[in-house]
């Protein structure tokens, strides 16, 4: 097995330092200053189609794996604030701490205007950040790192504190009248997603305990909630941690013959005809789109004009709760893709 | 592994060379006739099978709920989606070659049948039939990059593996404009479907998926293709030794592509369960489950050098897999150990297999 990850390992190094040359071959092609590109620049600005000022350019890195509908929707928020502030607009990831610190210094590389940067692992990105800091590239966190944020020197972190959005979870499960209810956990070792469990056990009235599930496997998602649920009959409540696993959680309930009550974090399109049938009761939404989009809008709002949202404290994107009454009036926008 | 003599005795004794040497021994001692107790001892699915039934009584007796029908119904699914995979993942290993891209192969088959029928507003069944034909040729493509370079099959399918990981997103995100496709559940010929690829007839009092009755079928088919066909022997002689089997006239060539495509026909069966029992597909699903069908093989007895195995053996392998997986579940066990509980029992069911079957090498 040691072999398979090192093979891996290999390929994706490979692959960074492929993208690394890439980015530095067009770095050295190409004038950062002056030409063709500016005069287009300025036109533009002067036209007032997007915010006035020269062009900003921000680099946005996240501990994202691939196809993550949640990391979609985050960057869809940066680029309409992208869009709108003249801002172009840089997006790396890579899960690991240590490659997604290396990624973190290639923007630092590229002298940008601006890093977005999320601390999921904050030891890994100590040293890089207070890099960006040391060259005067402002850094904003968004997502994790809450508690880092400022101590690294950040401007200021938007995300939803995992621990509140938990304890909203179980208020809200004490709501729909559970007893003893499971959190499903879609990615052991996940530290955001033990704090959600870990909060919602804190304001949950009855007995709650966790369950680990491949997340990156639907049939074995489905099959162990469906174990779970047949071995203990008692349980009345499931609380998923996103939309695809909740959605799945239904279908296992009914396998397993349960009426347990299912409830979720996170938001996707399929989730609201479930929130609006009563299928799932209900989901406590970070606003995926909000840290994106503010988090580029705040580094443009600093650039021009000093400012800094929040009072040095971190600023809440969620949680914001929707359930069958609220679901539809956000329909519209989990259709697009937005929520 | 008698069934090897029909061939051609060169290739057969090649072939049965392999793993342990044991079998050359002698030629005296290759025509003496073996009791069937040894004959039964030297089989490779043996001791997977007692580290089967080792592993059910354990949990028998541990978790209450284990032992109920329905609870083994949930048991037989979660190893039928591995055992499919694992079955056609044993043939491909017996002929002595890796297919890392298996995994992420599965999602592509079910992207590739949501996104022709969404986007081109199709019948779901050409979907899944442009499916099929896209998942042959990932799989053609997989053998035929084997034998026109010659490079180990391990580094060709981590290559397929990277390429299909990034078209499954990139071009899911290119056409729905999203990580996921859209949901194909109120489509034509979706509910048809979904009763060949995931119903859940009632047996007995107990929906069972369908997936594990197709597993059987995988099995009964597998087990022929090898014990009782000439394909199965050539199968055996290139994985033993490639190069005695080419110069006895076994088409190793066609033997290998044909392997590598009965991955990817496993793989888009298991994709078409996907896409109609969970109809919108993520695109970053399935990282990771080719290193479940691979030990699912290795549990039942195939070896990592090729040469030796059986499909008994790998469904039973996935069986095991399935009851550790969900057998912590049912015990209840502390759920923060769950990978190392798992890790552990299948290490054991591992060993149990070796000790057997070296105690049968040994044994005159």
């Amino acid at each position: 097995m040691r072999r398979f990850h090192h093979q891996k390992r290999r390929g994706t190094l490979a692959a960074v330092a492929v993208t690394g040359l890439l980015a530095l071959g067009t770095l050295s092609a190409c004038s950062s200053s002056g030409g063709k590109e500016a005069e287009e620049q300025q036109s533009q600005a002067a036209a007032g189609g997007a915010a006035a000022g020269p062009r900003l350019k921000i680099a946005m890195i996240t501990h994202s794996g691939a196809g993550d509908t949640f990391w979609d929707i985050v960057q869809k928020g940066a680029r309409a604030a992208a869009a709108k502030d003249n801002v172009e607009f840089l997006y790396s990831a890579d899960p690991e701490g240590g490659k997604q610190a290396q990624l973190v210094q290639a923007a630092i590389d590229q002298k940008v205007d601006g890093i977005i940067v999320t601390l999921a692992k904050p030891d890994a990105l100590r040293d890089v950040v207070a890099r960006a800091v040391r060259a005067k590239i402002p850094v904003v966190t968004i997502n994790s790192g809450a508690e880092e944020s400022a101590e690294f020197g950040a401007l200021v972190h938007f995300g939803q504190d995992e621990t509140i959005a938990g304890r909203a979870a179980g208020e809200q499960l004490n709501k729909v009248g559970a007893k003893k209810a499971i959190c499903v956990i879609h990615e052991q070792g996940n530290v955001g997603l033990e704090a959600r469990c870990a909060g919602a056990q804190k304001t949950f009235a009855g007995q709650m305990e966790n369950l680990n599930v491949q997340g990156t496997n639907m049939p074995q998602v489905k099959s162990s909630v469906t174990a779970k649920l047949q071995a203990d009959k008692s349980v009345d409540g499931v609380l998923a941690l996103n939309a695809d696993v909740a959605l799945t959680t239904v279908d296992a309930a009914k396998d397993a013959g349960s009426g347990a009550k299912i409830a979720t974090f996170d938001m996707n399109k399929q989730l609201i005809a479930a929130l609006k049938d009563g299928r799932i009761q209900f989901a406590i939404d970070q606003q995926p789109y909000l840290q994106g989009y503010e988090a580029v809008d705040e580094l443009w709002l600093y650039k021009r004009n000093g400012n800094i949202l929040g009072g040095g404290q971190p600023v809440s994107t969620g949680p914001a709760i929707v359930d069958k009454n609220t679901a539809a009036s956000i329909e519209q926008f989990a259709d697009a893709g937005t929520r | 592994m008698a069934q090897i003599i029909d061939v051609d005795g060169d290739a057969a004794g090649a072939a049965a060379e392999g793993p342990s040497g044991g079998g050359a021994g002698g030629a005296d001692e290759r025509v003496a006739a073996r009791s069937p107790l040894r004959q039964a001892l030297g089989r490779p699915e043996l001791g997977a099978l007692i580290g089967a039934i080792a592993l059910f009584v354990f949990f028998s007796l541990t978790a209450d709920a284990f032992l109920r029908t329905s609870s083994f119904a949930t048991v037989l699914y979660s190893s039928s989606t591995f055992g499919i995979m694992a079955v056609a993942v044993a043939l491909l290993m017996i002929g002595g070659e890796f297919d890392l891209s298996a995994g992420v192969m599965v999602t592509s088959a079910s992207l590739v049948a949501a996104l022709v029928s969404y986007q081109l507003t199709l019948n779901l069944w050409v979907g899944v039939a442009i499916s099929l034909v896209v998942t042959l040729g990932i799989g053609f493509l997989n053998g035929l990059l084997y034998v026109k370079t010659g490079l180990p099959s391990f580094i060709i399918t981590l290559g397929t593996f990277f390429m299909l990981r990034g078209l499954n997103l990139g071009v899911t995100k290119a056409t729905t404009g999203d990580v996921a496709t859209n949901s194909v559940a109120d489509m034509d010929g979706f509910e048809q479907a979904k009763t060949v690829f995931a119903a859940q007839p009632e047996i007995f009092g107990v929906n069972i998926y369908i997936t594990v009755f197709w597993w059987l079928a995988f099995i009964v088919v597998a087990t022929w293709l090898l014990l009782r066909t000439r394909v199965g022997n050539w199968i055996f002689a290139v994985g033993g030794a490639a190069s005695s089997a080419r110069a006895v006239g076994v088409p190793v060539t066609r033997t290998k592509i044909g392997l590598f495509m009965g991955v990817a026909f496993a793989a888009w069966f298991s994709g078409m369960h996907l896409l109609f029992a969970f109809p919108s597909v993520q695109s970053g699903e399935g990282v990771g489950n080719e290193f479940g069908y691979i030990i699912c093989a290795v549990i039942g007895g195939c070896l990592l050098t090729g040469g030796y195995g059986s499909a008994i053996g790998a469904a039973i392998g996935a069986f095991i897999y399935g009851m550790a997986n969900k057998g912590i579940v049912y015990a209840g066990w502390n759920p923060d150990w769950f990978y190392f509980f798992l890790g552990v029992l299948l290490l054991i069911a591992t060993i149990v297999n070796l000790v057997v079957r070296r105690r049968a090498e040994t044994a005159t």
